[in-house]
């Protein structure tokens, strides 16, 4: 086996055990980006420091005894990805816009200064929608990543390049974002698990703002247990991120019993849309949990339907406001020193700067939010939207109320192939039609391998996604760790 | 509601985006189809509803009103130097003005 190949779990084991060095370990991944990123473009850049930091690392493992190198903190020597839409101090951020396309970071985000603290080795910045909106990685300005599965099928979005990296062992792990299904989603296509925490359980400090009411950053991974490990990582309150307020959480749960586990299903998840093959692989993975002893009940969400509305008013606003900061005068593309942009006066620098910097999506929600924010259409849009997100809150508080969890579909069809929606924006909005009302609700939600479907001759996966309650992550893990174990032994 | 090619020009001039003419009829269909699907937020009935406006239901987060460590500190010459025009230390702008 590959040292790319293993799991966090396993490779901090071998690092421990001096089965292998960080140095092979991040070879391995070197290597393996090496042979495949030309093909898939999970990354859009790939460190050339990342060495320097394994053999760094390897250092203090040289110089530690046994029991020092046993409480090494998890993540310490492990090659992980990031979206490259988190900031790293020295590092270009693109945000896989060309408005940031020579954009270097100034600082570190809070999950970057952790994850630094524990050890962990970044590898580089991984592909993503241009500003994070989108729903297939097609967005980027620079290029768009393949599917490992089946490289004529995107991988998902916005974290594209992140679940990509990990699903081709480019990486161990990865770190992404999520608005609406960003982690989720992509997770669900590459056959990985991804976990959006609960909002306000991590800080966005230094992660490039879409929908600040919504965004939240979370794992990537191969297993549960390594989502859990990265996420008990970043995780916690921060002074630079007045939302991030949860600081006493317990260590996920690593042994939890599905027998007597309460999992709702939601009806409004199984109805129109759901693709039949997709269903009949997650009613499989809920038989199964039945099998292990969990109680299944089926739940309403009654108001389901209006979440992709009320999310395409709440998103677009929110985005309106957040990316006026790009004006080409502090930092970025800017109209003011292109010589192919002819300006005269304030306004033209900004109107050029955006207009040359920004892709055709980012233009367009910019452009709709500006709309439902202005005045005679702020009380018909946006503050409706608030009043029917208020609504869906409370659906999943009763819900929430009467079962541990709520399992369904991460997503109604496989992975679809490049260029099917990019047309038609809002045919690729239903590709989240079941993430985006956990953003809008604010509860944490993970997505776990079901199963596959096949097409043309391809095996496509297919996720399970499980949403819990608010700073209930230990359990929602604990579930999904146990749901995992099962569906692989079948 | 459909919007016209007007509403597009007057959207993008607020938004401060130069267009294209042919991004602006681009944008005059599509965001009409995303405010026509949108629309469906009429059939629920909010009265007494208080909208939700953010993402948590917390209202004040406090601290204590003391310096805290940023560290963007000492890095005043970085930040400057993203800009692309500066002079003695200063961002320099086009007249605000005219």
């Amino acid at each position: 086996m590959k040292l790319n190949e293993l799991t966090i779990t396993e490779a901090a084991e071998g690092i421990r055990k001096k089965n292998f060095t960080v140095t092979e370990l991040v070879l391995d991944c070197l290597r393996a980006i090496k042979e495949k990123n030309s093909e898939l473009h999970a990354y859009l850049e790939v460190f050339d420091d990342a060495l320097d930091e394994a053999k760094k690392a390897d250092e203090i493992l040289g110089a530690a005894n046994h029991e020092e190198r046993i409480k090494l903190p998890p993540l310490f020597g492990i090659p992980l990805a990031i979206k490259d839409n988190i900031l790293i101090e020295g590092k270009r951020c693109t945000a896989g816009s060309k408005i940031l396309e020579n954009y270097v970071a100034n600082y570190n985000a809070t999950v970057i200064r952790k994850l630094k603290k524990q050890g962990a080795i970044f590898l580089g910045k991984a592909n993503l929608d241009e500003f994070a909106m989108g729903s297939s990685t097609e967005n980027s300005a620079y290029v768009s990543t393949k599917n490992p599965n089946d490289i004529s099928r995107i991988p998902g979005g916005s974290s594209g390049g992140s679940a990509a990296a990990v699903a081709a062992n480019l990486c161990v792990a990865a770190l992404g974002s999520d608005t609406g299904g960003s982690i989720r989603q992509p997770a669900s296509f590459c056959g990985i698990v991804g976990l959006k925490p609960t909002y306000g359980a991590v800080s966005r400090h230094g992660l490039i703002a879409m929908a600040s009411s919504l965004d939240q950053i979370g794992p990537l991974a191969k297993s549960v247990e390594d989502a859990a490990i990265l996420f008990d990582a970043i995780k916690g309150k921060d002074d630079f991120d007045s939302t991030a307020v949860k600081d006493n959480y317990k260590l996920p749960t690593i042994n939890y019993k599905l027998n007597g586990v309460r999992v709702g299903i939601p009806k409004e998840y199984f109805g129109k849309g759901l693709e039949s093959e997709v269903k009949r692989v997650i009613e499989n993975a809920v038989g199964k949990m039945e099998q292990a002893g969990a109680i299944i009940k089926e739940i309403s969400l009654p108001h389901s339907e209006y979440a992709l509305p009320t999310y395409y008013i709440v998103v677009p606003s929110e985005v309106s406001a957040n990316l006026a900061r790009f004006d080409g005068i502090r930092y970025g593309v800017s109209a003011v020193t292109s010589h192919q942009l002819s300006i005269s006066n304030l306004y033209d620098v900004y109107a050029k700067s955006r207009a040359f910097g920004f892709g055709a999506e980012v233009k367009r929600r910019i452009m709709l939010g500006t709309y439902t924010l202005s005045a005679g259409y702020y009380d018909a849009y946006y503050v409706k939207a608030q009043k029917v997100r208020r609504l869906i809150r409370q659906d999943f508080e009763h819900a929430l109320d009467a079962v541990d969890i709520i399992a369904g579909p991460t997503t109604p069809t496989p992975a679809f192939h490049l260029g099917e929606r990019a047309d038609d924006p809002l045919q690729m909005y239903l590709a989240d039609i079941y993430t985006v009302a956990v953003n809008l609700a604010g509860v944490p939600a993970i997505s776990i391998p079901a199963g596959c479907v096949e097409r043309e001759g391809k095996k496509l996966p297919v996720g399970l996604q499980f949403i819990g309650k608010w700073f209930e992550e230990e359990k929602l893990l604990g579930i999904a760790k146990e749901t995992e174990k099962i569906i692989k032994l079948h | 509601m459909s919007i016209n090619i007007k509403d597009v020009q007057h959207i993008a001039h607020l938004a401060r985006i130069e267009l294209t003419p042919e991004e602006e009829t681009k944008f005059e269909k599509e965001l009409s189809a995303i405010l026509g699907f949108v629309e469906k937020l009429n059939e629920v009935d909010t009265e007494n509803v208080q909208p939700l406006t953010g993402g948590t239901l917390l209202e004040n987060v406090m601290r204590k009103d003391e310096q805290i460590d940023n560290d963007l500190q000492g890095k005043e010459a970085a930040l400057l130097d993203a800009a692309p025009e500066k002079e003695r230390g200063y961002v320099r702008v086009k007249a605000v003005f005219e």
